[in-house]
């Protein structure tokens, strides 16, 4: 266990191991995509209050799913590449987030769009929209930081402080419906408890949260790799495979 | 569903469900995109830098 965590943390044996899985992450998510959106959209029986519109369900809630997710992969990798000064781990965090912060921006918009039909309003200033706009901001922040500071290690560090600072808003997004009066409705899918969702409605949103991990892991791989060759580039294995491509 | 035009209305929402779908998928194909082409132009800078160190 050990060895195999030390060699993910050498670039190079990184950068082929992810080459490696990259196909399968981009295969399974496109399977579990297309099951997920034909059961979503055509055999989900229409909601009884929402009617139709319920759909929207199926990329809001995994694209929501995701901004939380992915923020706290960039701050577990920050913390690791703060403490532990592993490259590989400040490379996963900067990756990271721009995919978090297309999600969270996804997320708010097809919420948006969620709103206008059933609230009668685009938006409203309630604790479960702000604190996921709040999110966007971080990551932004964040994106911001990393451009900013020239020197990649002053970079990765005041990111990584800005990450772990910016987890506090993790559970207090998860909470807002419960901690707060809030239009949005509560959880739909809880880990502990009984789902409050009927089967049929269930699996395609369960496929859907699914697909979009795959795509994300497919995603940060890809983009790790090109950091990878990037940051290694006077290294003799870089050099070569450069030859060779 | 139990057919296309009913798939295509929606129940009345289509241009909220529609909508969401579709920048749904630009946001994925934006997010594709973005790392192939970033690829794309490490590799042509690292490969001038090689070709360019052999030739010194």
């Amino acid at each position: 266990m050990w060895t195999f965590i030390h060699r993910l943390a050498s670039p190079k044996h990184f950068y082929h191991l992810a080459g490696r899985m990259i196909p399968w992450f981009a295969w399974g998510c496109a399977l579990l995509m297309v099951a997920g959106l034909i059961g979503g959209l055509w055999f989900a029986p229409p909601d009884y209050q929402q009617g139709d519109g319920f759909r929207i369900i199926y990329v809001h809630v995994p694209a929501a799913w995701m901004s939380l997710f992915i923020y706290a992969v960039m701050a577990g990798a920050s913390a690791v590449g703060i403490i532990w000064k592993i490259k590989m781990a400040d490379i996963i965090a900067a990756c990271s987030a721009p995919i978090g912060a297309s999600f969270t921006f996804l997320a708010l918009v097809t919420g948006s769009l969620w709103g206008k039909p059933m609230w009668g309003t685009y938006w409203v200033w309630d604790a479960r929209l702000t604190s996921e706009l709040i999110l966007l901001f971080l990551y932004l922040g964040y994106m911001g930081l990393q451009a900013a500071i020239e020197d990649r290690q002053n970079a990765a560090r005041a990111s990584a402080v800005l990450a772990l600072v910016g987890v506090i808003n993790l559970p207090i997004i998860h909470y807002s419906v419960v901690w707060w009066n809030t239009l949005h409705q509560g959880a739909t899918v809880s880990v502990f408890g009984k789902d409050d969702i009927a089967t049929s409605m269930l699996i395609p949103l369960l496929l859907m949260g699914l697909a979009f991990t795959l795509f994300y892991a497919t995603i940060v791989l890809m983009r790790a790799r090109t950091a990878v060759l990037e940051q290694e580039r006077r290294s003799q294995w870089v050099r070569e495979l450069i030859k060779s491509l | 569903m139990s057919s296309w035009s009913e798939f295509i209305h929606m129940g009345g929402y289509a241009f909220y469900v529609w909508t969401s779908y579709g920048l749904a998928m630009v946001v994925l194909v934006a997010n594709v995109i973005a790392p192939w082409r970033a690829r794309k132009q490490v590799v042509r800078m690292l490969h001038r830098r090689v070709r360019r160190e052999e030739t010194k």
